[in-house]
């Protein structure tokens, strides 16, 4: 089976971050407190499902699908 | 201690920072640019004790030194460069208490670059909603260095901040060791970095090695002296970075446990998320996004035309009272019709442009311009643009040269470029007087289903009317430009606050006086210039005409009479000698000669149109009719052919057509030249807004007539 990814969970569902398919895009995303271990919850999607805004360490991120896709998860 | 030290203000977006840069300087701040680069520079004085005034300047906000966008290159550039001219004595970092770990990622970068620090505290009553407990003295024991709790909204700490400052000044502490040594990793790169550029600080030489291509202190040798450093090691600098930035996280997290006591119960759910169910909802979230747009008009036009009437009987009033009081002459002519008019054509847009700016400075103070991003992103996408474009093309509605520099934000260079392209097609407020008076004269003033007036209605189809024609400009550039690099977007949702109103009217007053001030100096020059142009002409051409005017028409009554020599003279005269020049190339967009002088004068900036067509008017007309305005005069001109009014429907339509489209700008182009750095893209947008605008008015004009 394909690893999930931050791109497929469901609006108000929980996950814990392990690791990042791209690497330019893990810096971003890891200065903006994404890290590997971190909890997060897909809080909201914008009308159209693209973006999605992401619960991270108490505050939200928003992102497009192609870039969530990018962070695997493991489910809790 | 120097007498006049730099302060540098840094820190996360919407940790505070513009807050506190207020707080310190209020209205005395100015802004300008970084040397040798177009980014914004904002800077103030603050007065540290009786001997001393610093200057404090506000960077960009950032999440970490490694930038993102143009805009953010700045902040490593000057603090890695201790001879640069904004290179700060004491740098205040702003934390913000709620979100600790992500803002001290920024701080422990900072330290480790060996520039003197503040640590500001802030918007510790936010974290204290939230059942979070900081702090401040463990903090400072942790990182050795000033902390300073503040509200910077409040303007409560400052002079706790004061001594902090102060103390820092007079007595530089730094951190003993590096938060993050890059030696123990990158051994050899860091230490070669270190002999060749005689530097002494592991992490200012992984700066060199890593950033070398946006330091604008390096010369070419030097960057190509750091390649070979990185070649020679083999180095990955993305694995090396990524790499730090856990590094830094995985120390932060048990200071974060140390400092904080979390109270906090799970799953609350907070307002804002309340809130954004409702404004990100498939269904409310655009029709709410599209009924504040519609008040936006609404305002525009409707709550600030009384404030306009009045300013415009006022003006009318004094231009009155001096023709009567003055002697008669043309110096007293070129006071009332010249001067008067022109500064009279700025005064009365004042009130839309504070309405428009008090509006979107509320919109981007509460954070709702953040949600308008995430829901218009994937509708903009299709046409080459994504959500961070929706700001410079709002904000295009008040000025295309600060919609233009906002582009910054925008990391792909395809996005932006097509952004910076497609801007100028948005209304800006320099196009809402000509909109405005035109509209006035043959759009009914009547109310649709009670509410709408039909006024407002026409000018929202205009605008909409430049939104449409942006978007689809964009989609034809999307297909020419190929794209470079992906473009991504990735952004912080800011929780929903009630806007700050000192702030809100910071904005307005600023964008009131750029207008007055920048605009206004165009617009008064050139009416003065348009006025000597219209009064005088060629040899004795204009006294001819008069004398010709005076033979043929013996029977006429005074009045008429004083109207039919003025006008004969105003086409006689220089300004008329132009306009008859153009006459031929403007005539199939229904445009007479008189129309023609305003077109060319307004090339420069479309602003003066109106200025200019007062000026005209106000000549052509007979000196005893006094306190008429410019729409009244427009109404009374009379088409010499037909002998009806001249400002038909077709005319006027095929007029705001031309301007909904025409780059009539220098500012603009001068904008897009720096930001684009090339005269290639101002050529471009040049040349497709003025065939645009032509094709669109002469269609217009021909099916309409």
């Amino acid at each position: 089976m394909n690893k999930r990814s931050v791109a497929d969970l469901k609006t108000g569902e929980r996950a814990t971050i392990q690791s990042f398919t791209d690497e330019t895009m893990s810096l971003k995303l890891l200065e903006m407190g994404c890290l590997p271990g971190a909890q997060v919850y897909l809080s909201a999607k914008a009308p159209l499902g693209d973006p999605i805004c992401l619960n991270v360490a108490g505050y939200v991120l928003a992102m497009r699908r192609a870039e969530a896709a990018t962070i695997l998860i493991d489910n809790d | 201690m120097k007498s006049s030290p730099v302060i540098g203000l840094v820190g996360n977006p919407n940790a505070g920072k513009s807050s506190l840069f207020n707080q310190l300087t209020g209205l005395r701040q100015k802004t300008g640019n970084f040397p040798g680069v177009t980014v914004d520079k904002k800077s103030g004085p603050w007065a540290i004790d009786e001997q001393t005034t610093a200057t404090v300047v506000d960077f960009p906000g950032i999440y970490s030194i490694y930038p993102k966008s143009l805009d953010e290159q700045i902040v490593t550039d000057v603090l890695a460069n201790s001879n640069h001219p904004d290179y700060p004595d004491v740098t205040i970092v702003v934390i913000d208490a709620s979100n600790l770990h992500r803002n001290l990622l920024l701080f422990t970068q900072v330290i480790d670059l060996g520039v003197p620090v503040v640590l500001a505290l802030n918007m510790l009553d936010v974290a204290k909603d939230e059942g979070k407990e900081v702090n401040a003295v463990r903090l400072a024991m942790q990182f050795q260095v000033p902390v300073v709790r503040i509200n910077a909204r409040t303007g409560e700490g400052l002079e706790p901040l004061k001594k902090a400052v102060l103390s820092q000044l007079r007595q530089p502490s730094f951190a003993e060791k590096l938060f993050f040594d890059p030696e123990k990793s990158a051994n050899g790169v860091i230490a070669d970095t270190k002999t060749q550029y005689q530097l002494s600080n592991n992490y200012l030489a992984l700066q060199y090695v890593v950033q070398h291509d946006g330091f604008s202190f390096l010369n070419t040798q030097q960057r190509v002296g750091l390649d070979a450093i990185i070649d020679k090691h083999n180095f990955n600098e993305t694995k090396f970075l990524a790499s730090e930035t856990i590094d830094r996280y995985r120390h932060i997290g048990p200071i974060v446990d140390d400092v904080v006591t979390d109270r906090r119960p799970a799953n609350q759910r907070t307002w804002t998320q309340r809130l954004d169910r409702i404004l990100l909802h498939p269904v409310w979230g655009y029709a709410i996004f599209l009924l504040i747009l519609l008040l936006i008009f609404q305002t525009i036009f409707a709550w600030a035309q009384p404030f306009m009437d009045g300013i415009d009987a006022g003006v009318a009033w004094l231009n009155g009272q001096l023709k009567e009081s003055l002697p008669v002459g043309p110096l007293s002519d070129l006071l009332t019709d010249g001067i008067l008019a022109g500064i009279g054509g700025i005064l009365v847009f004042i009130p839309q442009i504070a309405f428009l700016f008090l509006l979107v400075a509320l919109l981007e103070e509460s954070g709702y311009m953040s949600r308008v991003m995430l829901i218009m992103d994937r509708l903009m996408r299709p046409f080459g643009l994504n959500g961070r474009s929706v700001v410079p093309l709002i904000s295009g509605v008040a000025c295309a040269v600060p919609a233009i520099m906002a582009t910054r934000s925008i990391g792909t260079r395809r996005d932006r470029l097509i952004t910076i392209l497609v801007t100028p097609l948005m209304s800006c407020s320099a196009r809402l007087p000509i909109y405005t008076i035109l509209i006035a004269l043959v759009v009914p003033s009547q109310r649709v289903w009670g509410i709408f007036n039909v006024q407002g209605l026409a000018l929202m189809a205009l605008y909409l009317l430049g939104l449409v024609s942006a978007l689809l400009a964009a989609l034809v550039l999307k297909l020419v430009l190929k794209a470079k690099e992906r473009s991504y977007y990735i952004m912080e949702l800011p929780t929903f606050k009630l806007p700050r109103w000192n702030h809100v009217a910071l904005t307005v007053w600023e964008s009131v006086r750029a207008f007055v001030w920048e605009a206004g100096r165009v617009i008064l020059a050139i009416s003065i210039v348009l006025w000597v142009l219209a009064s005088y002409g060629p040899g004795d051409a204009m006294d001819k005409a008069e004398a010709n005017v005076r033979q043929q028409n013996t029977s006429l009554g005074n009045d008429e009479l004083q109207n039919q020599i003025a006008s004969e003279r105003l086409e006689k005269s220089y300004a008329g000698v132009f306009g008859h020049f153009i006459e031929p190339v403007i005539r199939p967009l229904g445009y007479d000669w008189k129309i023609g002088i305003a077109l060319l004068s307004s090339f420069a900036a479309r602003e003066v149109f109106v200025g200019t067509m007062s000026t005209i008017y106000s000549i052509g007309s007979s000196d005893d009719e006094t306190g008429v305005t410019i729409r009244e005069r427009l109404r009374q001109e009379r088409n010499p052919e037909t002998g009806g009014p001249m400002y038909t429907p077709a005319l006027a339509w095929s007029l705001l057509i031309f301007y909904v489209f025409a780059m009539m700008c220098m500012s603009t182009l001068a904008a897009t030249q720096r930001e684009t750095k090339s005269w290639k893209w101002p050529a471009v947008q040049l040349v497709y807004m003025m065939t645009l605008a032509y094709v669109a008015a002469f269609a217009t004009y021909q099916f309409m007539k």
